[in-house]
Parts: structure tokens; sequence; C-alpha cells
């Protein structure tokens, strides 16, 4: 139990945090200004990476590739806006949850039909493989930090979006006040359309930096929407600021649980079953976490409505 | 003055900047209708909602025929007796009448864990229900839809519903909302007719009910109870007419 | 009137000619178009399984089976979304949690290996009403455990709520190696009841429609009663329900619990007509097809659950047979009946009419 594998995992709980928070304040904001819990988030993610990982086998460019996810996913969610999403706004909850599941039913069986049931491979470009030595000899891979510095200056510049530009003094009236905005004469629907393409570009972003990591394959968005959920209940619906601080705790607390849990079972128990009994404690860590956080504040910690 | 039944003691209650209530204390006896009027924005519905259960006072207590309700939830308050009607209806709008009504009596009766019989002939829910339903004359109208009835027909199924609940108090937020001079002399008929039954705590903005029906009045100006006394003192008092009525000789 | 004088007059009753008609008799009415499409998608479902058993065609008396509890495990999902409101996204919990009652205990019955033996001794059991019973009590336990904290919440919060417990639980299970992780776990012989033979297709299908029957008539009995009075109350004005001196979140909860231990037990069944449990009874897909079908049946009806069932089951063999891609027009098809079609099949079906 080093002071290096510490600082380590740490610093994939905080990667992984910020891949979170790329599609957490998507859903979030798309839920505070129009109300809509969105299912399909996951599938930009997966058409981020889709799209990378196509462009970037063609044009050998990672960059050009990353452009190509990015775009594509706003796209893709632009359109989706403008032929289903919009329909959604003044329906049910329970509406909304089927007719965004069928997207992810269509989006998902479309990808296997386009590109086939193996996964696609996409690795991170030369310039950004290799480990870098950090302060006090930790060695971590590149393109890892890379990630948390993407992540970070997202959050800054979405930060200086909503509360610097125009956009963002739209959103925050949308977010208040849903009328009053349409009476000011801003376009209502086309600021909803920009804001659920910023939201799917987001996610395009996140879904095409993982892809590097792992492997691009159908339903690759579905965990990682499921712990996007986990984040913005834990933050607050609504909340890009809650949004970041459960992206991070739920980043750390997952990472550090799967590979603590077990160690720290090895210490009572034989090794095989602290494994077996750490790893399925460390998969319920964070929905813990999330039922102790509810019980004391049923809104999450930043809720914004309410 | 006959014994107190619903007893409003020093009741604060803060928003951020905004004093919502401030210190008001206030009681209601039995056989009387005790009108709170003020301004809008003079903090009734705060008030109400520490009445009904909806908010907690910040300071101050709330009593119900001798016992302390003021942490009680909305559906305690009722069960001890305290019957209310919203500003805005809020019946169950596909459902008949009855099913509305028959809500409180099932409250009263006992819990709602009662997984067998079917309450269509359930005649210890369905004649208490259909006698509160008599008693504000719509019994014609049992079986039928709320969604179908006239806006002053769900004003008194509103107060059926209040009076299933064999309250001690009833607490009617603007009643006469939204009728015409028809419905509100209806209205008021039966609310006079009621109140040697059941205390009314009633809010209202129709001044010329108000001026009939209450035995005596409470003016919330800013949170604060400014004025107490029965019709003519309030007609009278300066700083009601200066406050509230303005130059409009009620 | 001046004083209220008591009511001497009797109390009519709803079924007493007036021509306002309590709307509660109506729904009991057999002879209706909806009563007759009704008698006639439960009298199909009975008798073309036995018909195919005598044919030789052991296939379809398994898929009726197969529709029939999916039928079951969307009548105890269409209690909480349908009539009380509670749009829970985590039903697979308790299907899987009931599934893998079943295979647990025939796994330690068929080992002959205790399940626990600290603090009492608990031996595996092939007994389908042993596993049946915990089935029944153990998702109803999870259920109140999971549904004391979602209740707490409302709307979007609750549904993501119940989609991450029940997350929960399907990462617990895949990576709790005990009872074979991701690869689930094969039940080599089916549980087993006294008298009948419950390996037998037909008798294995009666079984499940009789534990159909039983759930909607159950659910029917329970929405005519002051809990389902009350229930309903919730699910259309909470606010209404609290002022009339009834505190919704018992009720919910309660409804809630008695959905779960619905849906448990189908997964129970599931289970042994398979031979076979994994994580995927438990994952969020089969949550999601599960309101699936709930939706294209029609939310809140009665054999809502059971249209929708087949006609789901249906698709995927009709659709599954043309093109391996076939969830992609079942979402189309999904869609269109979201926006397009709110009231279900068994609205086009029988009516629009919905069941108080």
């Amino acid at each position: 139990m080093s002071v290096t594998l510490l600082i380590e995992q740490l610093l994939n709980g905080v990667q992984l945090g910020t891949m979170l928070f790329l599609m957490a304040s998507g859903l979030t904001l798309i839920f505070g200004v129009m109300g809509l819990i969105n299912l399909a988030h996951g599938s930009f993610y997966m058409v981020g990476a889709y799209a990378t990982a196509a462009v970037t086998a063609s044009t050998g460019s990672f960059l050009i590739g990353l452009g190509a996810g990015i775009t594509a996913a706003a796209l893709v969610g632009a359109l989706v806006e403008l032929l289903v999403i919009r329909r959604l706004y003044h329906r049910p909850h329970l509406d909304q949850v089927l007719a965004t599941f069928a997207l992810i039913l269509i989006f998902s069986e479309g990808t296997r039909w386009i590109f086939g049931s193996s996964p696609l491979w996409l690795s991170p470009p030369s310039w950004l493989t290799g480990f870098v030595t950090l302060p006090g000899g930790t060695r971590y891979p590149l393109y890892r930090l890379m990630l948390i510095g993407v992540g970070v200056s997202i959050s800054i510049a979405l930060y200086l979006l909503i509360s610097r530009t125009r956009l963002g003094m739209r959103i925050r009236a949308g977010e208040s006040d849903r009328e009053m905005i349409g009476a000011l004469g801003v376009n209502i629907a086309r600021l909803y359309t920009v804001v659920f393409a910023l939201g799917a570009a987001l996610a395009g972003l996140a879904g095409a930096l993982v892809g590097a990591l792992q492997s691009v394959q159908v339903g690759m968005g579905e965990p990682v929407l499921i712990l996007a959920f986990v984040v913005i209940v834990i933050g607050g619906i609504g909340s890009i600021k809650g949004a970041l601080f459960g992206a991070l705790l739920v980043g750390v607390v997952d990472t550090l649980g799967r590979v603590y849990l077990p160690i720290f079972f090895r210490a009572f128990m034989p090794p095989s079953e602290a494994t077996g009994t750490g790893a399925a404690l460390a998969a319920m860590l964070i929905y813990i976490l999330m039922a102790v956080i509810l019980a004391f504040k049923p809104k999450g910690l930043f809720s914004a409505h309410d | 003055m006959s014994d107190v039944i619903l007893s409003l003691q020093h009741l604060h209650k803060r928003f951020g900047a905004l004093q919502a209530t401030h210190d008001v204390s206030l009681e209601l006896h039995q056989g009387e209708i005790h009108a709170l009027i003020g301004p809008n924005g003079a903090g009734k519905s705060t008030l109400i909602g520490q009445i009904a259960g909806n908010l907690r006072p910040d300071e101050g207590s709330v009593f119900l025929a001798g016992t302390e309700i003021t942490q009680m939830s909305i559906a305690q308050r009722a069960r001890l007796g305290l019957g209310r009607s919203f500003q805005v209806s809020s019946l169950a709008e596909p459902l008949s009448v009855m099913r509305n009504v028959m809500m409180g009596v099932q409250a009263l009766q006992s819990h709602s864990f009662r997984f067998w019989k079917p309450i269509a002939r359930d005649k210890a829910l369905l004649e208490p229900a259909y006698e509160a339903l008599e008693r504000m004359q719509l019994s014609h109208r049992a079986w039928t839809p709320v969604s179908e009835l006239s806006h002053g027909e769900r004003r008194q199924v509103e107060v059926a519903c209040a009076l299933a609940l064999k309250p001690r108090a009833l607490l009617l937020d603007e009643p006469m909302a939204g009728l015409g001079p028809e419905g509100s002399a209806k209205l008021t008929e039966l609310l006079e007719a009621l109140k040697h039954e059941v205390p009314i705590l009633l809010i209202e903005h129709d001044m010329e009910a108000v001026f009939r029906l209450a035995d005596r009045i409470s003016v919330l100006v800013s949170g604060s109870v400014i004025a107490h006394g029965d019709s003519h003192a309030i007609k009278q008092d300066p700083r009601v007419r200066e406050a509230y009525l303005g130059n409009d000789d009620a | 009137m001046t004083n209220y004088t008591p009511v001497s007059k009797k109390t009519p009753m709803p079924s007493q000619g007036t021509a306002e008609v309590a709307p509660a008799t109506q729904v009991d009415s057999h002879f209706g178009r909806k009563g007759i499409v009704q008698m006639i998608l439960l009298g199909l479902l009975l008798l073309l399984p036995i018909a195919a058993y005598f044919l030789g065609h052991l296939y379809y008396v398994n898929l009726a089976s197969r529709i029939t509890i999916i039928a079951m495990a969307a009548v105890g999902l269409n209690l909480a979304i349908g009539y009380g409101g509670m749009v829970s996204f985590g039903h697979a919990a308790y299907f899987g949690l009931g599934g893998y009652i079943a295979g647990i205990s025939a796994y330690h019955a068929f080992d002959m290996t205790p399940f626990m033996t600290w603090p009492f001794n608990v031996p595996g059991s092939d007994s389908l009403l042993v596993v049946w019973l915990a089935a029944i009590v153990l998702c109803g336990l999870l259920a109140l455990a999971i549904g004391a904290i979602s209740l707490r919440t409302t709307g979007v919060y609750f549904i993501m709520i119940t989609l991450a417990f029940a997350q929960m639980i399907y990462y617990f299970a895949n990576s709790w190696p005990t009872y074979g992780g991701e690869d689930g776990l094969p039940i080599y012989l089916r549980n087993s009841l006294p008298i009948v033979d419950t390996t037998n297709a037909l008798t294995y299908f009666l079984i499940c429609f009789t534990g159909l029957v039983l759930a909607m008539a159950i659910t029917s009995r329970l929405m005519k009663s002051r809990f389902g009075a009350a229930l309903t109350m919730a699910r259309l004005n909470d606010v209404r329900l609290a002022t009339a001196g009834i505190s919704p979140y018992p009720i919910r909860l309660v409804a809630f619990v008695i959905s779960a231990a619905i849906t448990g037990l189908a997964g129970a069944l599931y289970a042994d007509l398979n031979g076979f449990i994994s994580p995927t009874m438990l994952s969020w897909h089969f949550s999601g097809e599960l309101m699936v079908i709930v939706i294209l049946g029609g939310v809140g009806r009665l054999y809502g659950p059971l249209a929708g069932a087949i006609l789901f089951v249906m698709m995927e063999m009709l659709l599954g047979g043309i093109t391996e891609y076939w969830q992609l027009f079942l979402g189309l098809v999904l869609l269109g009946v979201v926006l397009f079609a709110k009231h279900g099949v068994m609205g086009w079906l029988a009516g629009r009419e919905r069941n108080e």
C-alpha cells in the first residue's frame, strides 16, 4: 500500500471523474434548462467514439478524428432534438424515458448494423503515449494526464460560458424562468437545440477520449450514462457545480474502492475470497454512497430546483 | 366567548430577508366564523401553510383543540380534525365526487391498509361521505366525475371533502374565488349554516361575503395582524382603511 | 337549511338506478367490448399452448410460458407505474433477485451444501413452494429498503435512483464469483412441486398461467379496496390524499413492495423455465423492456401487461426471424407509440376508458 499507488489511483479517480463530468454536465444542463430526462445521452458518447475511431483510422490523425467525433455527436444531438426531443418537453417523465430508451435501441442497433459487432480500435496518438514522472516519483501515463487537463479546461470553459456569455445568460434565464426568456424575445426553440447539441458534443468528446483508452463498441455509453445519473443525483439535478463535485466524488470513490477494498479484505480473509468480496462490494460502493447522501439530502448536495 | 378550537401563538416565519409572518396570534372559537383578510402579499398563504402543515414556523406554536400540532404532518393534522379547502381546486379530476369525499371518511375510520373489501359497496364509507355531500347540497352529483362539475360545484365538493373528516375546525382558503354572484351567495348561505357545527377560519377576498359571514375579522398586513374586531370595527378602523381598503368604502 | 339534520334517507348505492352510475361498477363488466377483448386474450393464451402441446410443438408451449411470465412481471410493474404513478426504472432488480433465489436454492440443493451456516443453518431447497415464498419475501424486503429511500424523492430523481439501485444489484451479481459472476449459473434440475411433474412443459405452463391470473386478480381486487382508493389518490393528487388525512408515503411504499414481490415471483418462474440464471435478468435493459411492455399494452390497465407481453414477444420472434437488428425496429415502434399512440394496444383494442 505505497504512496505511489495511492497517488496513481487518486489520479485515475480524478481522470474518471473529469470524464464523468463531461457526461453529467450535459445531462444536468439539459434537465435544468428543458426539464428533460435523456437516456440517449450515452448514445452520443458512443457516436463520438465511433466517429473518432472511423475518421482517425482513415485520416491517420487523432486530432482530426477527435474534431469529427465532437462534430458528429453535436450534429446527431441537434438532429435528435429537432426530430424527437422537442415533442417531449411537455410530456410526463415516463414518456421521456420511453422515447429516449427507444432512441438507445435505435442508435445501438443502427451502429451495430453499420459497423458490425466487433469493437473498433482507437489508440492515442504517439505524441501522447508514454509516461510522465510526477514530483514524488510517481510515473503516470501522459494520455491520462491529458484527459485530466481536458476535463479541467472544459470545466473552466463551461463556467465562463455560463457566467460570462450571452448564451450562458439565456441558459441561466431558461433554468429559472422559462416564460420569461420567451417574453424577452429569445428564440427558445433554437436555444434548446443549441443546449442539446452542446450537451451531445460534450458526451461525444468524452466518448472519443475514453474510447482511446478502452475499446469502441456498441453499448459503451450505457455504464457511463448510469454513473452520470448517480453523479447528478448526488450533485443535485440541474446544478453544474453539483455535477462537477459529484463526478469527482464518484470517480475517486469508485476507483479507490476497486483497488483498496480487496486489499482491505485480505487482512482477515483468504486471498481468493477477499478478492471476490472486495470486488463485489466495490461495485456497489458508489450506490451505497448515493443512498447515504439521499437519506440526508433527498434533492442532492447542490440542488438547483427547490 | 366559548372555548378555543384553533389557536396560533406568536408565529414567526422568515424566507431569507422577507419576514412573511411576524408574531401572529389568532384564535378560532367554537361556533364562529373568523375571517382573515389582507391585501396581496400580506403573507396569508404563508400563514395558511403553517396552520395546515405545508410549512413549519420558525417560532411559535399552533394548537388544535388543545393539542399542539406545530410539528405534525398534513395528514396527522387532518386526522385530528383540521379540514381545509384550497384556493385553487385540488380535487382528483378523473374520479367521481364520491371517491374524492370518501377519502376523508376512510382516513378517519382506520388505517388504509385494507386490501380486500371493495369500497364500491362499503356502506361504512359511502354513508358518511353521502352525508357530507348532502350538507353541501351536492348529493345528486355524487357519481359525477369532478371534471364535469362547474366551478362553483367544485368549491362545494372541496368543503364536503373537509366535512368528511368530521372536522373540529375548517380552514377555507378563498372559497369564493372565481365564483359569480350567484355561486358566491349560495356558498355564503351554506357556510352560514355550517358554522354552528364547525368553526371556520375563512381567508377571503370577497368583502361582501366576509362582512356578511364573519363574526370577527383579523387584518393581516406585511406579515402582522394590524387589526382585530367585528365587521363594524374593521370597517371603521383607519389603519385598515389605509392599508387595505384604500379609498374604496366597502 | 339553517341547521344540519342527520340524513335519514338510505344512501343510494351506485348500482341502483340513477343515470349516473359509479364508475367502479363499470370496471366489472364482462360483456362490453373491453370484456370480450380481455376474455379472448386470456382464452387464447390458455388454449393455444394446450393445443400446441398435444400437437407436439413443445417450443410453442415454452414460448407461451415465457409470455406468461413476462406478463406477470409486467403486472407487478404496472401496479407501481400504472396504478401508483411510481415510474420505477429498476424492476429488473426484483425479477433478477427472484431468479437468483430459484437458481441459488437449486444449486445448493443439487450440491447438498448449505446456503449459509451462520447465524443459523439454511440449506438449499428444490421445492418450488419454498423458492416462491423466499422470492416473494426477499424481493419484498429489497423493495422495502430501496423504496424507503427512493420514495422520499419524486419525478426524475425517483426514476434515476431506482435505476441506480438496480444497477447496484446487477454489478454485485456480476462481480460475485460464488454464483457464476457474469457467466451465470445453470439450474440442472427444475425445482419441483408435490404430486405434479414440473418438468412437463404443459404442467409448467399451467403453473405460470395460474400465477399470472392470480397476480391480475390480486391487482384488480387490491385496486378496488380502500388501499387501492388511497393509492389511486396518491397517483392523481397526493396533496388531496394528505389533506384527507392519509400520508401518501406509506401507501406508496406498500404498493411498491407488493409490486416488487409479484415481479420477483415472475423472476423465480423464469429461472426455472430457462434452467439458467445470469446477470442479464438484472440488467437495466430488462427494466426498460418491462416498462416498454407496460406502455405498449396500455398503462394502468389490468390487461395491459398481458397485451404488451404478447406483442413484445411476438415482435421479438417475428422481427428477430427476419433481421438480427430487430431491436432497431422495436425502437422505432416504441418511439411511434410514445409520440403518437398514448393509450397502448388495450386502448386501441378495447376502447379508451381507463380503470378508475
